[in-house]
C-alpha cells in the first residue's frame, strides 16, 4: 500500500509541476491561435472521399476536401452555392432530352495544402526511407493549383475495381460511359498504381484547366446535390501515385488515411484510436463568412462576423472519447466546446416548461452552457412489409388493419417517454425542412390525426378498433376463423436495455387486442431478413442524402423495392399511381405543381399507410459560451471554418472550473496511519508474548 | 529442459490450429461475408455488384472450409487467412490498415497501464495478504478479510465511474480519459492504474492470504518458531519463500498476456491499447483483426504457460522438467 501511495503522491508532484488544470487532457496551455476541442467516438474507415459515406467520416472529409458546390450555412430551407466553382451548374438537355449536360467552372487560383505528393522527388522513394518516416508530412511539401483534372480524376474513381465506392453503382446508371469504364479499367489493373488519366471516360469531358463537362444519362435534376457531397471532390493524381509506393500501405501512409485536400484544414496528426488533429491550410484561399441567413440569425448573433474572412479556428483537435459519461463530464469541466446530450444526461442539461418550451437548467445556466435544436432530415419509422399476406397489399381488409395500427401506436407517447420529448411525430415520410413537408392543418394525416384547437390530435382508439373491425378483426380476432390475431415485429436489439421499449410496442398493440410477438435480432440478420422479405413489421430509418423531396418519396417507390431489387424501398410497397407520379415529380424543378404532386403522392401513401409514420427526430446540442458562430445544419458537415471560440474566456473558466481539491489527499494519508496504528500494537504486543497461547 | 521446451512450443501448433479454427467457426456462425462487406460498406445504395466485388478483392468469395468445386481444403478461406498467421503475417484489417503496425502501436499504451498495475498489484496484494496472515484470527484480519469480500463484490465498472468520478470530477486531480505519448502518459495513467490495483485488492488479498496461511500450518513454520526465530522473520524468511510456486502460477502466466490490454479500463479511459483494438473489431465485424488478435492472445498464455513451468525450476530445486 505504501508502494501505491508513493508512486500516487509522486505521480501527484509530477501533476503539480504542470501548467494549468490538472486534470487538462491538453497539456496545451500557452499554445497560440484558436483551437477547438471535439471528439469522436467510432474510429473512422474511410477518409478517402471516394469511399467514405457516414457522418463519422464526413466530421474529418468536409473540412478537408471541397466538393464543387456546399449548403449555405444560414440558409433554410437549405440552399447550395458554389464553392470551389463560378457558379451551381445548371442542366442542360440535349439530343432532346436524352442527356443531360452539366458544365462547371472552376475558380481559379484555388491552392492544395502543403503535402509531400506535390514533389515529383518524393514518387520515387527508397522503401528503407519510407519505413523511417514517422508521418508523411516528415517529407518536402509541395502544393500545386487545383484544376479540372483532379475532379475528372475523382469521378473515374467511383468506377475504380478497388476503392469500391458506395454510390459507384448508383452513379453508373447516371454518368454517361461510367459502367462501360467500370469494365475497361479491369482490363489495365495490374495490381499497382492505376494512372486513371490515362483512360477516357466518355461522360466527363475536359473543356479546358478550369472547366469541365458532366454528361448524365437523361433527366436527374438530383444530380446536383451529389456535387455538394465528398464524392465530388478533387483528388490530385500525384497523391494516388505518391502512396502507391512500396512500403507506404505497411505504415498506414495512404490516401484513404491521409487526404490530400484543398479544403480549410488540413489532417496533420492521425490516429484514429486516440486523436486527430486538423490545422489550418496555409494554402487556403480564404472565404467570408455569409452576410445573410434566415429570420433571427441576425438577433442571435450569427451574422456578427458576416464577411470576415474564414476560417476563424487554426486548429481542431478530436479526441477520441467511446463512453458516453468521460466524454460528458468532460463537456462539463469545459474540455470539449461542444456536445449532443445522452439520455442519461438530459434531465442535468435541459428542463421543460408546462407550456413545452425547452431551455438549459440552472446548472447549466450558471456555466454560460447555451441549447441549440434542431430537427433531423431523418425519419425513423415502423414499416408493414407489403408482401405479407396479413398485413401487406392493396386490399381493403389489409389497408384498414394497417391504419387501425397507426392509430394505435402513440408515436407522441413514444417521443416523451424513450426520446425525452426529443422528435416530432412524422404525418408522412417527407422530413421537416424539405420541399413538399407541410406545416398546420394541411400538413396533417388525416388517417390518424383530427385538427383540434389548432393543433393535431390523435384520433381516439374507438376509431382505430372500428376500422380493426372493418378489416375483419373485431376485438382482436380473426372474424372468420376466430383465432387471436398475432403479428411479428422484427427489430435490432441492443441488449436488455431495449425491454422497455418492447414492452410498450406491445402494449399498443394490445390496446387492439392485438398480440405482438417481437423477433429481436441482431443488424445482419435483421438486414438479410429484410432483403428476402421475411418480416411481417419492422423498425427502420433512414437520414437524408440530400435536402430533396424525391430522396424521401423513392423509400416508397415500387420499382426501389428490396426484395424484388435490393433498392431502399424496404416495405415493398407498391401502387401504380404512386410510382406515375413519382416519376413525374422526381425530374421536376420545386414549383407549386410539383408540390401538388407531392401532396397527391402522400396522400397516397397515407391512405395505404405502408408505414407507421414514427418519428423526425430533433437533435439537441449544447455549447459553452466561448464558441460562437455554431448553428445546426443536418446537409453540411463543413461547418467548422465557420465556428469562432474565444480562447481567453475558455482557459479562464477552465481554470475555475477545474481548481485541484487537495485536502482529500492528505485525509486519504492520514486515515491510511490512523489504521496501521492498532497494527503496529497488536504486532508490538504478539512480539512481546513470551509464548503462544495453546491451540 | 531444452526437449522440454520444444516439446511444448511442438504441442501449441496444433492447439493453435484448434483456436484458430474455432475462431473461425464461431465468428463465421454469426457472420456472412455478406455481412462483413455490409458492414464495410454500409447499407445505403449497396449494390449486390458492389458486394461481391468487396468480398473478391478482400479474399471472401472463396467457400469457407472446403472448396467442392476445385475439391481442396486450400482454396478456401480458413486456408487462406489462417495459414499467414503462423508466420506472423497478419494482412490488413477489413478498412485497410495494417495489422502488425496497429499492434506494434497499440501495444505501449496497452503495456504502460498493465505493467504498473500487474506489478504494483502484486506487491501490494502480497503485503496485504500478509498482513492478514500475520494477524491471523486477530479482528484485523476479519476485518481485512471482511474487506476484502466487499471489494471482490464490486464490479470494476463501479471502481472505473467512481474513481473518475471522484478523481477527477470532484477533485480535479487527474484527467478522466485520454492518452498522451511519452511522459505525457503518466497523468492519463495514474488513476486507470490505482483503480487496476484496488480492484484487484480483494480477491488477490484473499488468495494470497490463504496461501500463506496453508504455509504457515506446516512444520517447517513450527520448526522456526520453536528455533525462537520472530514471527516477521518466519514470514518474510520463510513462509513468503515457500509460496513463491502457487504464487508463480497465477503472476507468470499473466505476464505475457499484459500485452493484450484491459477491455475494460481502456474503453472507459480512452486508451488506445490493444483491449480497445479487440472491441472495436468485434463490433466492426473485422475478421482479420479478431483472427489475429485471438491468434496473439492464445501464442501469449501458451507462451505464459511455459514461463510458468520453467519458473519453478528456478524457485524449487526439486522440480526439474524432462
Amino acid at each position: 500500500m505504501r508502494t501505491v501511495l508513493r508512486i500516487f503522491l509522486i505521480s501527484l508532484l509530477f501533476l503539480a509541476g504542470c501548467e494549468g488544470a490538472w486534470n487538462d487532457p491538453y497539456g496545451e496551455t500557452g499554445r497560440r491561435g484558436m483551437t477547438l476541442y471535439s471528439s469522436f467516438t467510432e474510429r473512422p474507415k474511410h477518409l478517402d472521399p471516394v469511399q467514405s459515406y457516414t457522418e463519422d467520416e464526413a466530421r474529418f472529409t468536409q473540412q478537408i476536401y471541397e466538393p464543387l458546390l456546399q449548403y449555405h450555412y444560414l440558409k433554410r430551407p437549405y440552399e447550395l452555392i458554389p464553392l470551389t466553382t463560378l457558379e451551381v451548374p445548371k442542366a442542360r438537355e440535349i439530343e432532346g432530352g436524352k442527356t443531360t449536360v452539366y458544365d462547371i467552372r472552376i475558380r481559379p487560383g484555388v491552392m492544395y495544402q502543403p503535402h509531400p505528393a506535390f514533389v515529383s522527388g518524393n514518387h520515387s522513394l527508397e522503401r528503407s526511407r519510407v519505413e523511417k518516416l514517422k508521418s508523411p508530412y516528415d517529407l518536402p511539401l509541395g502544393t500545386r493549383e487545383l484544376v479540372a483534372d483532379d475532379y475528372i480524376y475523382q469521378i473515374k474513381r467511383l468506377a475504380h475495381p478497388h476503392l469500391l465506392s458506395p454510390i459507384g453503382g448508383h452513379m453508373s446508371n447516371y454518368i454517361v460511359g461510367l459502367a462501360d469504364f467500370s469494365k475497361k479499367i479491369r482490363s489495365f489493373d495490374k495490381g499497382d498504381w492505376l494512372d486513371l488519366r490515362q483512360i477516357p471516360l466518355e461522360g466527363v469531358e475536359r473543356i479546358d484547366s478550369h472547366s469541365f463537362r458532366i454528361k448524365v444519362r437523361g433527366s436527374y435534376p438530383q444530380f446536383v446535390y451529389w456535387l455538394a457531397m465528398p464524392f465530388f471532390a478533387p483528388v490530385p493524381w500525384e497523391a494516388e501515385k505518391f502512396f502507391a509506393q512500396p512500403g507506404m500501405a505497411e505504415k498506414n501512409f495512404t490516401l484513404d488515411w491521409w487526404p490530400v485536400g484543398t479544403g480549410a484544414y488540413m489532417l496533420t496528426e492521425n490516429n484514429p484510436n486516440s486523436r486527430m488533429v486538423l490545422e489550418r491550410n496555409p494554402n487556403y484561399r480564404g472565404e467570408p463568412y455569409p452576410s445573410e441567413g434566415e429570420a433571427g440569425d441576425g438577433e442571435s448573433g450569427l451574422l456578427a462576423d458576416a464577411g470576415k474572412t474564414m476560417p476563424f479556428i487554426d486548429r481542431v483537435v478530436f479526441s477520441r472519447e467511446k463512453e458516453a459519461i468521460p466524454y460528458w463530464n468532460k463537456f462539463l469541466q469545459g474540455y470539449y466546446d461542444s456536445s449532443g446530450i445522452g439520455s442519461d444526461q438530459f434531465d442535468q442539461a435541459v428542463r421543460m416548461s408546462i407550456e413545452g418550451d425547452v431551455g438549459v437548467t440552472p446548472e447549466m445556466e450558471e456555466r454560460g452552457i447555451r441549447l441549440s435544436t434542431s430537427v433531423a432530415t431523418s425519419i425513423g419509422y415502423v414499416a408493414f412489409n407489403w408482401d405479407d399476406p396479413v398485413v401487406g397489399g392493396p386490399s381493403e381488409r389489409t389497408r384498414k388493419l394497417r391504419q387501425a395500427l397507426s392509430i394505435a401506436f402513440d408515436v407522441e407517447e413514444q417521443i416523451n417517454i424513450f426520446g425525452n420529448g426529443r422528435g416530432i411525430a412524422a404525418q408522412g415520410p417527407v422530413a421537416p425542412g424539405i420541399f413538399g413537408y407541410r406545416e398546420g392543418r394541411e400538413g396533417i394525416n388525416p388517417v390518424v390525426y383530427d385538427w383540434i384547437d389548432g393543433k393535431p390530435q390523435r384520433k381516439s382508439i374507438e376509431a382505430a378498433r372500428r376500422l380493426l373491425a372493418e378489416a375483419g378483426y373485431p376485438n382482436g380476432r380473426d372474424a372468420r376463423t376466430g383465432q387471436p390475431l398475432v403479428l411479428y415485429l422484427d427489430t435490432v436489439t441492443r441488449g436488455p436495455g431495449d425491454k422497455a421499449a418492447f414492452d410498450w410496442y406491445r402494449r399498443q398493440f394490445e390496446k387492439l387486442a392485438i398480440q405482438l410477438e417481437i423477433r429481436a435480432t441482431d443488424w445482419n440478420r435483421f438486414q438479410e431478413k429484410i432483403r428476402k422479405g421475411a418480416t411481417q413489421l419492422f423498425r427502420l430509418g433512414w437520414n437524408a442524402d440530400y435536402p430533396d423531396p424525391e430522396n424521401f418519396l423513392f423509400l416508397l417507390y415500387g420499382p426501389q423495392g428490396r426484395a424484388k431489387s435490393q433498392g431502399e424501398n424496404a416495405s415493398n410497397y407498391v401502387n401504380a399511381e404512386y410510382d406515375a407520379l413519382f416519376e413525374r415529380m422526381k425530374n421536376m424543378s420545386n414549383s407549386p405543381e410539383r408540390q401538388k404532386i407531392i401532396d397527391r403522392m402522400v396522400e397516397i401513401a397515407r391512405r395505404d399507410a405502408p408505414w407507421i409514420w414514427g418519428t423526425h427526430p430533433k437533435e439537441y446540442s449544447l455549447r459553452h459560451a466561448w464558441l460562437s458562430n455554431d448553428k445546426p445544419n443536418n446537409m453540411a458537415r463543413n461547418n467548422i471554418k465557420y465556428l469562432k471560440v474565444d480562447g481567453k474566456k475558455r482557459a479562464e473558466l477552465r481554470a475555475q472550473w477545474n481548481k485541484p481539491v487537495l485536502w482529500p489527499i492528505g485525509l486519504i494519508v492520514l486515515a491510511l496511519a490512523l489504521s496501521a496504528f492498532p497494527a503496529v500494537l497488536s504486532y508490538r504486543k504478539r512480539e512481546r508474548m513470551a509464548a503462544r497461547p495453546a491451540a | 529442459m531444452l526437449a522440454y521446451i520444444v516439446r511444448r512450443v511442438l504441442y501449441a501448433i496444433p492447439i493453435l490450429v484448434g483456436v484458430n479454427l474455432i475462431t473461425f467457426l464461431l465468428f463465421f456462425i454469426v457472420n456472412t461475408p455478406d455481412d462483413m462487406a455490409r458492414m464495410q460498406l454500409g447499407t445505403k445504395r449497396v449494390t449486390p455488384d458492389a458486394i461481391e466485388k468487396w468480398k473478391t478483392d478482400h479474399g471472401y468469395d472463396q467457400p469457407l472450409l472446403w472448396n467442392a468445386k476445385e475439391k481442396s481444403l486450400t482454396k478456401t478461406i480458413f486456408f487462406e487467412k489462417s495459414v499467414r498467421l503462423f508466420v506472423f503475417d497478419f494482412g490488413a484489417a477489413e478498412d485497410g490498415r495494417d495489422i502488425a503496425n496497429e499492434i506494434a502501436t497499440r501495444m505501449w499504451p496497452s503495456l504502460a497501464l498493465a505493467i504498473p498495475v500487474f506489478l504494483v498489484g502484486l506487491a501490494v496484494n502480497i503485503t496485504f495478504a500478509m498482513l492478514m496472515a500475520f494477524f491471523r484470527a486477530s479482528y484485523l484480519d476479519f476485518w481485512g478479510v471482511v474487506l476484502c469480500v466487499a471489494m471482490m463484490s464490486i464490479s470494476a465498472l463501479f471502481y472505473i465511474i467512481g474513481g473518475q468520478y471522484v478523481a477527477s470530477k470532484v477533485w480535479h486531480l487527474v484527467p478522466i480519459s485520454g492518452y498522451d505519448a511519452g511522459l505525457g502518459a503518466v497523468k492519463f495513467l495514474v488513476l486507470p492504474a490505482l483503480i487496476g490495483v484496488v480492484a484487484g485488492i480483494g480477491s488477490g488479498g484473499r488468495w494470497y492470504r490463504t496461501l500463506f496461511l496453508e504455509e504457515m500450518s506446516r512444520d517447517y513454520v513450527r520448526t522456526a518458531r520453536a528455533k525462537g526465530l520472530a514471527e516477521s522473520a518466519v514470514l518474510f524468511r520463510h513462509v513468503l519463500k515457500n509460496a513463491m510456486i502457487p504464487i508463480l502460477t497465477g503472476a507468470v502466466v499473466v505476464i505475457p498476456l499484459l500485452f493484450m490490454g484491459s477491455l475494460l479500463s481502456e474503453s472507459f479511459f480512452g486508451i488506445p491499447g490493444l483491449g480497445s483494438y479487440t472491441i472495436d473489431a468485434i463490433q466492426a465485424q473485422d475478421f482479420a483483426v479478431v483472427r489475429s488478435m485471438v491468434f496473439i492472445g492464445s501464442l501469449l498464455y501458451i507462451a505464459g504457460l511455459l514461463l510458468t513451468d520453467l519458473s519453478y525450476t528456478l524457485v524449487d530445486p526439486r522440480i526439474k522438467l524432462e
